[in-house]
């Protein structure tokens, strides 16, 4: 698994100021449960000083980013709001110990949250709530503010640290001329603004074009295999329906092993209907059917004709045969 | 404390058995099986006895049948590539979506390098194969089927004989991937329509970087390493006799013990998997209950990331994997998991259990004892968690 710091370790097994802030008065949300990582950060902050006096989490995601929010809420507590907002997301990953590189999303994730909770104290909405940036990569809900920010905080200079930070092109990647766009015209800021050499900074293509036709080749294999947007909620097994009442649906069940029966008979074995659950339909194989290395055919050829003259997908399940 | 491993779909614990056996062909039998002085003909014959073992253990008509290779990715690169050289007239595979990387990275391949057409058959919830769909993706075309005996990371076994026949009906060829059901399992190949199987040493108590693919006499094949005239000239290359004899051991253990993995070992899991379901809430198997390897405990847990789980159950010496995304490196998690379409709430939260005849009531004692807590704690952080106490048994994930 991940090379983790042992106080990377040590916040994801003792996390500080888990939990529920009942007394909260600024809250920020960010990430989603589809996406693989979600952060809930709780703060309660003093009216006249505006200086965080208790700080809470809850987070839905892997060790590091568990970690990470509890090193946030750590760093965070004590200071007041405009100094908390100075922190990076480089802060919390230094205060970790640093983490793998492919981890650092989980920082970033912390220092949005942060942001989001201050602008629900303020009364302000959170730029990321997609009103600037628009929705860049579909796959984990990553808008354009999100990376633009990412990469000036952090000086990123290519598109496989954008995904290592943001998450952004880690799915399907069909929107990596979206990053290479985005990341050339915010390393342009940098350098206009004096933080970034002109030499190190990325310009669209200049990722060598066959790695790119080949990552998007691989997109759409990854497309095609799948064929999902990842993580779509997923469609219930149709049912054993389509308009037939159940009548008709044992009816027909037992007339077409009725058919197959002369079939079965030869071969010295025999089939019999217990019942229809759902899409399965129960089945007790008998004679030499029985436990044979081949009822798995058998089964799978009535199955087959089932579903042919049923013309919906079923099931058969052999009950009360010997377990093998 | 003795730590607890179940990860045996990863890989197994090599047998002492086999390691006995193994030993002399190290430093005293360490000929060459090719030569004929006595050196090698004593390790020749121990080869061909290692042979009758597999054979044995697939239920196939002759010894010959069995060809060693380096492992299952061997096995089955070989079956792909020497279906499409052997029948020049036909350019398509079909396999499924949720196959080993083994199979899957390389029918990609041959795509982008314009060699085949693939087709990728689907799976429905249960990771049951679309069988309407493998239907209608063969035809007169189609060179190759590989479909995997049981899948990994479920276990969920599919229809593979019945699958068979309706490719020879196209005149394919039939290649599985059994990997994970050879000595789990039972196999009888003589009468089937497979021509083509793969299986690995690992994950059935033998050691890694051997294994066979099993070719049916008379069915088409060209080799995927040319030179010496080893394994009848379709697998050039010095045998790895130590590996060899290792492997042939493990398959005369596998069929010794294949009804202890039917009882004991499917006794031992059932217990893991209906402890758990009870004592955790909003949890629930993936893969088919009804067709599924004895030793595979796939379990979905809503409201958490498996790699929390993970992290937790190492601590307490526990080994068990997992198809999130966050412990692959992917930010995705796994093929498998996507493909059955699993309810969001629940795909990052799968953790598979794989078990053996190594263990014991006592490593299942121990999942059972520390994954509630575990599960709590995680919950506890989660900020989708909202306590329902929604019971294994009654749980019934949502697919929205
Ligand atoms: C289903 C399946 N196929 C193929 C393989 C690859 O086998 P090997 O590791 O021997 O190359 C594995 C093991 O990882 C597997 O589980």
């Amino acid at each position: 698994m991940w090379d983790y710091t042992d106080k990377v370790k040590d916040y994801f097994f003792n996390p500080k100021n888990a939990g529920v802030l009942a007394e909260a008065n600024a809250i920020g949300e960010v990430g989603a449960i589809a996406c693989g990582d979600a952060l809930k950060l709780m703060l309660s902050v003093d009216p006249e000083s505006e200086i965080i006096r208790e700080a809470k989490f809850q987070t839905f995601g892997c060790g590091s980013a568990i970690a990470s929010s509890s090193a946030l809420t750590e760093i965070i507590i004590g200071k007041t709001l405009d100094d908390a907002l100075k922190i990076t997301n480089q802060d919390i990953a230094d205060f970790l110990g640093g983490l793998p590189p492919e981890k650092m999303h989980c920082s970033v994730m912390g220092y949005e949250a942060l942001q989001s909770a201050v602008a629900n104290y303020r009364g302000e909405v959170w730029k990321d709530d997609h009103e600037e940036g628009e929705l860049v990569c579909k796959c984990f809900g990553v808008d354009a503010g999100l990376i633009e920010r990412a990469i000036k905080m952090n000086k990123l200079t290519t598109v496989e640290q954008v995904t290592d930070y943001t998450k952004a092109g880690g799915g399907c990647l069909t929107c990596f001329d979206k990053l290479e766009e985005i990341l050339a015209r915010t390393n342009a800021e940098l350098v206009a603004e004096g933080v970034l050499a002109e030499h190190d900074a990325y310009r669209v293509g200049a990722a060598d074009p066959k790695k790119i036709k080949e990552k998007a080749q691989a997109a759409k294999e990854r497309e095609s295999l799948t064929q999902i947007s990842p993580l779509a909620p997923a469609s219930p097994l149709p049912p054993l329906s389509a308009g037939l009442t159940n009548l008709q649906k044992i009816r027909l069940i037992e007339e077409t092993i009725e058919e197959l029966r002369p079939y079965l008979r030869k071969d010295g074995g025999d089939c019999e209907l217990v019942d229809v659950e759902g899409s399965n339909v129960l089945v007790k194989l008998a004679g030499a059917c029985v436990g044979c290395q081949m009822s798995s055919v058998t089964i799978s050829g009535i199955q087959e004709r089932l579903m042919a003259k049923l013309g919906f997908p079923v099931r058969v399940v052999p009950v009360g045969r010997n377990a093998h | 404390m003795k730590p607890v491993y179940l990860d045996n779909n990863a890989t197994t614990r090599v047998d002492p058995q086999v390691v006995a056996a193994m030993l002399p062909y190290f430093t005293e039998q360490f000929g060459n099986p090719s030569s004929i002085h006595s050196f090698g003909a004593s390790v020749g014959a121990a080869v061909k006895t290692a042979r009758s073992r597999l054979q044995a253990l697939l239920g196939a008509a002759h010894d010959h049948e069995i060809i060693y290779t380096s492992g299952g990715t061997e096995a089955d690169n070989t079956a792909i590539l020497s279906a499409l050289e052997a029948m020049p007239e036909r350019n398509e595979i079909v396999t499924s979506k949720v196959e080993h990387p083994a199979v899957l990275s390389l029918c990609q391949h041959l795509e982008k390098i314009g060699r085949a057409k693939a087709h990728y058959i689907g799976v429905d919830a249960l990771g049951r194969i679309d069988i309407e769909a493998y239907r209608a993706a063969l035809s007169d075309k189609v060179a190759v089927v590989s479909l995997m005996w049981a899948n990994n990371e479920t276990g969920t076994i599919f229809p593979i004989e019945g699958l068979a026949d309706l490719a020879k009906q196209h005149g394919a060829l039939f290649h599985t991937d059994a990997v994970q059901a050879v000595g789990k399992a039972p196999i009888s190949l003589k009468d089937s329509a497979i021509d083509m199987l793969s299986l690995s040493g690992h994950k059935l108590h033998a050691p890694k970087g051997i294994g066979a693919l099993y070719v049916k006499r008379g069915a088409r094949f060209k080799p995927l390493l040319r030179g010496g005239h080893q394994e009848r000239g379709r697998r050039a290359g010095t045998e790895n006799t130590p590996g060899v004899i290792g492997l042939g051991k493990a398959a005369e253990l596998a069929v010794a013990h294949m009804a202890e993995e039917q009882t004991r070992v499917k006794a031992l899991r059932d217990r893991l998997e209906g402890g758990l379901l009870q004592r955790i809430p909003n949890c629930f198997v993936n893969g088919d209950l009804n067709d599924r390897l004895p030793n595979t405990c796939n379990i979905a847990f809503e409201y958490v990331e498996g790699e929390g789980i993970l992290l937790h159950l190492t601590r307490a010496g526990i080994a068990a994997s997992s198809g999130s995304a966050c412990t692959s490196g992917s930010l995705e998690p796994s093929h498998v998991l996507r493909a059955m379409n699993i309810p969001f709430t629940a795909a990052h939260g799968s953790i598979r259990f794989s078990l053996s005849r190594d263990n014991d009531d006592e490593d299942v004692d121990r999942v059972l004892e520390v994954m509630p807590g575990i599960l709590e704690k995680l919950r506890a952080l989660s900020p989708f968690w909202a306590g329902d106490d929604k019971s294994g048994k009654e749980f019934k994930p949502v697919y929205a």
